[in-house]
């Protein structure tokens, strides 16, 4: 039987690889991996004992407002929950062409042209098709979000966390500013490259990777987390999703995980239930006993990297809230049995 | 729910181009790929284009390398079926080379630009999938092609992509970043108007002087391609429009799959694309095939645990089992069921969740054998 997970209370410990040192935390993850809703969940985590935390995502997708069963978010900081403590956490949906209009506003002042532009197709270009401009204006808004600070000195927000990009474009995602400012050498874009380099290559940011314990997925991160290491960026945890439980013990399986029918039927007639059930149950067992196995040897794949891991369990999609929050609990020290 | 028939729709003499769409995540290089192999086995003469597949699976096709030539795959009877990744790369090269002379192609090529857009340019995947395709249809050696598309954030994305980059390579912005080398400082400021100014200024600002002059070479050197772009993708926009084309859209059982696979859905029917169905991956069974709700089975794990009698905890076991696994049948049953409600006139296969990754050929026979429909 799995531990309990600890309750979301205000005065639960975040697990050790959480760390409340990092800033900015980036989930990333294959595809169908269930990241937005790692994210979501690690998002309440951090969120709870009165910390402000803000979750940004930027695919366009409008899945935190679906996640937390709100509106569409516009590009504009909302509250979406409040945590136990007197936390809170807010979100924000960032679009590239309103970022591009931002941007501009911010150092140049030149929001009124940003009409025109649009209507030359400029911004068109610059949101989708010129390389990396994109990703430059989404990761220099994280940035802005990750460093933006009060009238008081203190930071806006206690930490930020990012649903990203999958890992299959984490690194170049991530590394956008860098690779423009190549092109660029001078220029308003290579200065302000510096200060974004700087948050997301330093000890304030993690990349956690979402997996499932199937063999693509383990792969992917597994490649990843090479690739990211490989490019300095600070690993977090693996954060490994949809769990299933475990309800077989030693001695209930003969030869290739068999189950005997016979022995199962005894209990069915004693809970009213018929007995003719049992050969499917048994073979249902089998089947699940497999799977479990497979399970176990994709848990052992990612021994090849040496990174902590927070386990979370199955929940049937669309999650809800309340599930959300079982999620949440995940992130923090487990109760031992 | 409406069944769709794949093997008949691979078998069909006149489906000659299967296109798969859908989310990451879902199943849809290996779904091609066994879709490929029904066509084959049927005798087709077939090509399955992959991108970026998982390696395991193009090895077991026999693939090593991203180079753009199909290969034969050992295995399949009579050297009828054949597969490629798409090298995005070399695909844009050969497009170059094609419109341009030698010394214009190497011009290209060596401008920082090129080799950006080349490699990592949103859109490049997808325009290259479907230039690739074009090629292969007019090789005209093959009864059936079937492509795969790229894992895009959205699977709307590579409908849009070729338009799109025909849109830019051929629209206004970019005459307005060559207007320089055009006009070779002569009459440059003439054609501007005072909007283009302000534009051109801002670019530079922003992007920094040899952003926009490396750039405007690049873009000069590919002025006399611009035509070609632009027919090129509307040629393909009508081939995927043509009979013989069909659209498969692949999903799992969850909302964001699903809804993707909706959009998909809308999408092609206001294109006028011709869309097969619908295959539903990663489905979730019981092998109880009577009525044994999860519920039902967890309240009785519960009564027999609270006895405390050590020889009911194989029962109990089982029962906790199968509650986990008719919750998850239960679940992915309502989610298709939703589906096929929302699209009753899409056809709908599902396929069981696989326990293990295809490693080979007869892994993709079975994948095969489950599209057909024929589930436990």
């Amino acid at each position: 039987m799995p531990s309990r997970p600890a309750t979301l209370d205000a005065t639960a410990e975040l697990a050790p690889v959480i760390s409340r040192k990092a800033r900015l935390h980036v989930v990333t993850g294959k595809g169908g991996t269930g990241k937005t809703t790692v994210a979501a969940a690690l998002a309440l985590a951090l969120a709870a004992g009165g910390k402000k935390v803000l979750l940004i995502e930027v695919e366009g997708r409008q899945a935190i407002a679906q996640l937390f069963d709100q509106p569409a978010l516009p590009y504009e900081e909302r509250r979406l929950a409040t945590t136990p403590g007197g936390g809170s956490l807010w979100g924000l949906a960032i679009d590239a062409e309103q970022a591009m209009i931002e941007y501009l506003d911010m150092f140049y002042g030149l929001k009124r042209s940003a009409r025109g532009l649009k209507k030359m197709g400029a911004v068109d270009f610059v949101t989708t098709l010129a390389p990396g401009l994109r990703d430059v204006l989404l990761t220099g808004k994280v940035k802005e979000s990750v460093t933006r600070t009060e009238s008081d000195g203190h930071h806006t927000y206690d930490a930020v966390v990012l649903d990203a990009p999958p890992t299959g474009r984490i690194t170049r995602f991530l590394d956008a500013t860098k690779e423009v400012a190549s092109l660029t050498k001078i220029g308003p874009i290579n200065r302000q490259s510096d200060g974004v380099i700087k948050v997301l290559h330093g000890s304030q940011t993690a990349v956690h990777l979402v997996t499932l314990l199937e063999e693509m997925p383990v792969q992917e991160t597994i490649d990843a987390v090479g690739d990211l290491r490989a490019n300095d960026f600070q690993v977090g945890a693996i954060v490994v999703n949809r769990v299933r439980p475990n309800y077989i013990s030693d001695g209930m399986l003969g030869e290739n995980n068999a189950v005997d029918p016979k022995a199962i039927s005894a209990g069915l007639r004693r809970a009213n239930l018929p007995a003719a059930l049992a050969p499917a149950l048994a073979a249902e067992m089998t089947e699940y006993a497999n799977r479990l196995e497979l399970q176990a040897e994709n848990a052992a794949r990612l021994d090849a990297v040496d990174i902590p891991r927070i386990t979370l369990p199955d929940l049937n999609p669309p999650v809800e809230l309340g599930e959300l929050n079982e999620l949440a609990a995940c992130f923090f020290v487990q109760d031992a049995e | 729910m409406k069944d769709l028939d794949l093997p008949a729709l691979v078998r069909d003499p006149n489906t000659r181009v299967i296109v798969t769409c859908g989310s990451g995540g879902v199943g849809k290089t290996t779904t091609a790929a066994a879709m490929a192999l029904l066509g084959a086995e049927a005798g087709r003469r077939t090509v399955v284009l992959t991108i970026d597949p998982a390696r395991r699976l193009a090895q077991s096709m026999g693939l090593t390398e991203l180079d753009n030539t199909p290969r034969a795959v050992t295995g399949v009877g009579g050297d009828k079926l054949f597969a490629m990744m798409l090298d995005m790369k070399r695909t844009f090269d050969d497009v170059v080379l094609e419109h341009s002379t030698p010394e214009r192609a190497e011009q290209i090529f060596a401008n920082p630009f090129y080799q950006s857009l080349s490699s990592s340019f949103a859109g490049t995947q997808e325009y290259m999938a479907m230039e690739k395709l074009g090629q292969l249809v007019a090789a005209n050696e093959w009864d059936l092609i079937v492509v795969d598309t790229p894992p895009s954030r959205s699977a709307l994305d590579f409908l849009d992509a070729p338009n799109r980059l025909g849109r830019f390579l051929d629209g206004r912005m970019i005459r307005v970043i060559t207007a320089p080398a055009r006009a070779g400082g002569r009459t440059g400021m003439k054609v501007m108007t005072a909007g283009i100014g302000v534009f051109a200024k801002v670019f530079s600002r922003v992007l920094g002087g040899d952003l926009i002059r490396d750039l405007s070479a690049f873009v000069s050197a590919l002025e006399s391609m611009f035509g070609g772009f632009r027919e090129r993708a509307q040629q393909t926009y009508e081939l995927l429009k043509a009979p013989g084309t069909a659209f498969v859209v692949v999903a799992a059982p969850e909302p964001d799959a699903l809804r993707e696979a909706s959009y998909f859905v809308e999408r092609l029917s206001s294109e006028h694309m011709p869309l097969a169905g619908l295959i539903l991956n990663r489905m979730h069974y019981t092998s109880v095939s009577e009525p044994f709700a999860a519920a039902r089975a967890e309240a009785a794990a519960d009564t027999l645990e609270a006895k405390q009698d050590p020889s009911l905890a194989l029962t109990v076991a089982a029962l906790r089992v199968h509650a986990e696994v008719a919750a998850a049948a239960e679940h992915d049953a309502r989610m298709a069921k939703r589906f096929a409600s929302a699209h009753p006139q899409v056809g709908l296969v599902s396929v069981p969740a696989l326990t293990a990754d295809v490693h080979d050929l007869d892994g993709l026979r079975e994948i095969g054998q489950l599209l057909g429909g024929k589930t436990s």
